[in-house]
């Protein structure tokens, strides 16, 4: 590996939510889907975001990565503050700094696997660092697989393809939305390898929403949220830990 | 299953709009062509049994027949017949009519009408029951005539006004006396009628002394059919023939009905096509539908419905889609068929009153068209509806394109084309009528393969554009490759546009190629400077040559002077022209012998030599109108074309033996060519005559041409129906593509892609379908119209093939524009999607 870790940057913050609201609806009908969010995404790490059903992991997640659209509060990713965006620079946004693996539908079944990991690229029309492309082609493992089309790829291997993608651009900021759900456990322990490869080795920042306790034990931090609030966060989580912190979680939350 | 049905059409009424729209185009087409015919010859036929309410028995004179080396006499209707009818037991009074032709000029010199139905007649006696007096009173002597009232509304006459009249080509300058109103057919859609007292008529319209028909009244209570027995029997026989008005009025009313039925078939041809077009999109539409709800439609199965049931389920929206299609476009061809009548009115040509006329017929046809069109289209994806196996409910995947081989499509296909050219290249060598069978059958078998292969053609055709995409970036790219995505998609939505385009190049590589060759052929053959000819193709009178002749500046005059003969017991017609002049009036080639008319000596065009047997030196005796025989010496054979062909003969050979001279045309020659001031001057010693044309070349050239446009511009109207249709249809498989792909689009929004972006991704895969059947239906036409070309060609010696290049070029143009058009809904709704909701959507 050509990059080494970056020590000092570990404290500066790529991604950050303060007091964020997001509100559906009006007067009866009012749901709070976030209620007051703050939050910090540090450069380098892997937090993964947890909370059962309707908890807003989703929708925190959407409104960080620039997807949806909130009530109040303020979203940053670096620098720039969300909130004043058009769609236009969002998008642009999006396609320059983000990187996103989703559970399904994460590749064009027209493209090649290669030709779906420079997407991103192409709709910037930029092109690839090409060195880099390699190495994460390399990483991932799909260097005999780049002419195949999605339909001829496993569900790993597609998922795969979805990380390379994230990677290739390198984004600021990599956000999956529960990118091992519709994996076998073998092809998913594979997925949050790369995922925590690409923190460990190449410094990415990464954030996933997940409800799988397996697949939060492989990131750094764990952040917890329930009705739309973060109740609790867990640092170097074990898939026990995390599991034990659900159940309680569970329990408190039948008996209030 | 019928509940579930119909929760279906309400569930996917956007998605059904196009399909409704499609069919609801071709229904409207149907009934507005049915309503409007059948209003028209409705009025046609009120009108002109209103003609013969003062008719109740016609008496006509009878032709003897052509016998032998005589030409049958017209027998005459003489005063004294008029007189022996009128006397009749059970007759009231008896009129009789003389008509011809008469050209009014307005007030600017021009021709009211359009020549072919500007009528002459007579006023009978001093109070005619046909023409009741509006103002003025009954025209007397040659300076005097009456006009009807529309003519006179229209162009601002008075009685007391002059008017210009030309018969058969002096000008007469009478005076208005009265204005009459009538029934007449013809005035009533939009010709005109001017009355002469009788004997002024009678020679005018070269009669004179004897009538064209007496019509003769009834005394009350006495019955048409006894009428007609009294008159049969005072009558000779042999001499006249005797009508009832009844049955007048019906000979009348089947022959109005039987040319309206020729343009209704022409019509109903157009509307098919649209309709044809259609079902690819209803088709297209169930197809989707049917992919998109597979897991639908396996639960039902899994829940127990058999095969036949979700088959039928399918069938009965396709008949709900189908009934509302044709009910709305029922509702649309009645305002399409009133609209009609008032444009007709608008555009000049005057339609006689009546009501809007929908008969039953037309409801059921209309109907039944919608319905079973839609219910036939939607049969085969039904039938793949019911092929869906009950685990597919159970899966999460999304069903996928039919992956089902190409192979056995593909051979079909090239089988069907492999034959349709064969049987239309065997038949350009066949001779003019015997090829058109096996050419229209060689047609629709190409057609059919085309359609069958254009899966397959899609991709090589589409990949040819790949440079031109690349200019568009990421959005080229997925454009390029959404389009084959679903092969047989691209190529029903594409054929549609194809079967259009097909046509309309077709018609127009024919008709240009037609238009040279006729131009060619009439410009090449004449030498003369300027044609004289009617407006209406009627005859001119021999005045017409005198008076060129004496024209300052005029070198060589002739007439084409139009006689019947009879030549070994066969009807001939005979040209006479100045034998003198002919020869540097035309240029025709000769085949054998030499170019020379006069005395015995005449000239024969190829084909007529061929068939008597002729060539140079060879003698034949004519027999002329008057009965006289005379030899004749063939001095050359040339070769006729469509304008000038027939025995040419010296006019002093032929004129003695004629009563009355009447030319076609007459040709002439200037000592200066042509020019505006030439042109003037020839006019104005005609009195500067609003029937008679006088045309250089160029006028020619351009009245052909004038033709064809006309009837191009025609076809294209009727055939923007079928390319409308074909613009719904590309709408209808973008819209659904969209649907379809929206996580598609959701992810490409997620990861990137601008709003612009996705636009441009739909838009251009509308541009790439549309231009691909706009590829293919231009290629069709332009070999359908090569092959129809080939075909006629063998008859034309100056046929040659002319490709409209900057046509096509406007074809392929409307292609894109189509899609472009086509694109701008799908791609809106593509660009305004919640990339949220698509992402999540499954």
């Amino acid at each position: 590996m050509t990059t080494t870790p970056v020590a000092g940057r570990t404290t500066s913050v790529a991604a950050r939510a303060t007091e964020l609201s997001k509100i559906y609806g009006q007067g009866e009908t009012q749901v709070v889907a976030l209620d007051r969010v703050t939050v910090e995404f540090r450069q380098a790490e892997f937090t993964a975001i947890m909370g059962p059903s309707g908890s807003g992991k989703s929708t925190l997640m959407h409104c960080v990565a620039g997807l949806d659209t909130f009530s109040s509060g303020s979203v940053r990713i670096g620098e720039t503050e969300l909130g004043s965006l058009k769609d236009k620079q969002l998008t642009k946004l999006r396609r320059d700094k983000i990187g996103f693996i989703f559970q399904a539908f994460n590749l064009l079944p027209t493209l090649t696997a290669l030709e779906n990991i420079t997407l991103p690229m192409d709709i910037a029309g930029r092109k690839p660092d090409k060195e880099w492309l390699d190495s994460v082609i390399r990483m991932v493992g799909l260097r005999d697989r780049l002419g195949h089309r999605p339909a001829q790829l496993s569900g790993g291997q597609q998922q795969r393809v979805a990380v390379a993608r994230a990677l290739a651009s390198k984004p600021d900021i990599i956000f999956g939305d529960e990118p091992t759900g519709n994996l076998d456990s073998r092809s998913g322990a594979e997925v949050l390898g790369f995922l925590r490869n690409s923190v460990r080795e190449l410094g990415q920042t990464v954030v996933m929403v997940t409800h799988d306790p397996v697949a939060a034990a492989y990131a750094d931090r764990v952040v917890f949220l329930a009705d739309g609030r973060i109740v609790d966060e867990m640092y170097k989580p074990t898939a026990d830990n995390v599991l034990d912190f659900m159940k309680q979680f569970d329990a408190k939350g039948r008996t209030s | 299953m019928f509940r579930t049905a119909l929760r279906n059409v309400l569930a996917h009424k956007a998605r059904l709009l196009m399909t409704v729209l499609a069919v609801m185009l071709g229904v409207a087409f149907v009934s507005g062509t049915l309503v409007f015919t059948n209003t028209i010859s409705e009025a046609y036929q009120k009108s002109s049994a209103k003609g013969f309410d003062q008719v109740d028995v016609a008496v006509t004179a009878e032709s003897e027949k052509d016998k032998g080396n005589t030409i049958g006499k017209r027998n005459e209707l003489t005063q004294a017949l008029l007189d022996q009818s009128a006397k009749v037991p059970g007759a009231a009074n008896a009129i009789g009519v003389v008509s011809g032709f008469t050209a009014i000029a307005d007030k600017d010199g021009k021709l009211i009408g359009g020549g072919f139905q500007s009528q002459g007649g007579n006023y009978y006696g001093a109070e005619d029951p046909r023409y009741p007096l509006a103002e003025g009173k009954a025209p007397h002597g040659a300076n005097q005539v009456a006009i009807d009232s529309r003519t006179a509304k229209r162009a601002g006459y008075k009685v007391g006004d002059t008017v210009r009249l030309s018969v058969d080509g002096p000008v007469l300058k009478p005076v208005i006396t009265g204005i009459f109103t009538t029934d007449d057919g013809n005035v009533a859609a939009g010709g005109s009628l001017a009355l002469y007292d009788t004997a002024t008529a009678q020679k005018l319209f070269g009669k004179p002394g004897t009538y064209d028909e007496i019509d003769v009244k009834a005394a009350a209570g006495t019955s048409q059919t006894a009428l007609k027995a009294a008159l049969d029997k005072a009558l000779p026989a042999d001499r006249v023939e005797t009508t009832t008005g009844r049955e007048l009025a019906d000979d009348q009313a089947e022959l109005i009905s039987s040319s309206m039925s020729g343009l209704k078939q022409g019509l109903l041809v157009f509307a098919g096509i649209a309709l044809f077009v259609g079902t690819f999109i209803i088709a297209n539409t169930f197809t989707m539908l049917v992919a998109q709800r597979t897991k639908e439609l396996a639960l039902l199965r899994a829940v127990g419905a058999s095969r036949r049931q979700v088959t039928r389920s399918v069938l009965i929206e396709a008949f709900v889609v189908g009934l509302v299609a044709a009910v709305t476009g029922l509702v649309a061809g009645i305002g399409i068929g009133a609209g009609l009548r008032s444009l007709m009115g608008t555009l000049g040509a005057t339609v006689p009153d009546g009501p809007l006329i929908i008969t039953p017929g037309t409801v059921g046809a209309a109907l039944a068209v919608g319905v079973l069109v839609t219910m036939l289209a939607a049969w085969l994806p039904g039938r793949r509806a019911a092929k869906i196996p009950p685990v597919a409910a159970m899966s999460s995947l999304h069903a996928k394109a039919t992956t089902k081989s190409l192979v056995l499509r593909n051979t079909l296909g090239a089988l069907f084309s492999g034959a349709g050219v064969a049987v239309i290249l065997a038949a350009t060598t066949m001779d003019g009528s015997d090829g058109q069978a096996p050419m229209g059958l060689g047609a629709v078998l190409l057609i059919i393969g085309v359609f069958i292969l254009t899966p397959l053609l899609s991709r090589p055709l589409i990949a040819a554009a790949a440079p031109l995409m690349r200019v568009f970036g990421i959005s080229g790219k997925l454009a390029r490759q959404n389009s084959v995505r679903n092969p047989r998609r691209t190529a029903a939505t594409a054929s549609a546009l194809m079967i259009g385009l097909t046509l309309i190049t077709g018609m127009t590589v024919m008709a240009g190629s037609l238009q040279k060759s006729i131009d060619k052929m009439a410009t090449a053959a004449v030498k003369a400077d300027y044609v004289v000819s009617m407006a209406n193709g009627n005859e001119l009178s021999p005045d017409v040559e005198k008076k060129l002749a004496k024209v300052d500046g005029v070198t060589e005059v002739s007439p084409l002077r139009n006689a019947a003969s009879r030549i070994d017991g066969e009807t001939e017609y005979l040209t006479g022209v100045n034998g003198s002049a002919i020869g540097k009036l035309t240029d025709l080639k000769v085949d054998n012998g030499t170019f020379k008319v006069g005395g015995t000596d005449v000239v024969v065009d190829k084909d007529r030599a061929k068939s008597f047997g002729w060539r140079a030196g060879s003698t034949f005796t004519v027999h002329y109108e008057d009965g006289k025989a005379q030899r004749l010496t063939v001095a050359g054979v040339y070769e006729g074309n469509e304008l000038i062909s027939g025995i040419m003969l010296d006019t002093a050979t032929l004129s003695p033996h004629l009563r009355d001279a009447s030319d076609m045309q007459v040709m002439l020659k200037t000592s200066d060519g042509t020019s505006d001031a030439t042109k003037d001057r020839l006019e104005k010693a005609l009195g500067s005559n609003p029937a008679i044309k006088v045309q250089d070349k160029k006028d020619l050239s351009d009245s052909i041409a004038q033709m064809f446009t006309l009837m191009l511009n025609m076809l294209y109207g009727l055939l923007a129906m079928a390319v409308l249709v074909a613009v719904l249809g590309v709408i209808n498989t973008l819209a659904m593509s969209v649907f379809e792909r929206s996580q598609e689009i959701g992810m490409l929004r997620a990861i990137g892609l601008d709003r612009k972006g996705i636009k441009r991704m739909v838009r251009l895969e509308s541009l790439v379908i549309s231009l691909f059947g706009g590829v293919l239906g231009i290629g069709l036409g332009v070999f359908f119209g090569w092959a129809a070309g080939e075909l006629l060609g063998a008859r034309m010696a100056t046929y040659e093939l002319v490709l409209p290049w900057a046509r096509m070029a406007v074809f392929l143009l409307l292609a894109a524009t189509v899609g472009i058009l086509a694109a701008l809904w799908p791609a809106r709704r593509a660009a305004r999607m919640n990339m949220l909701s698509a992402i999540k959507a499954e």
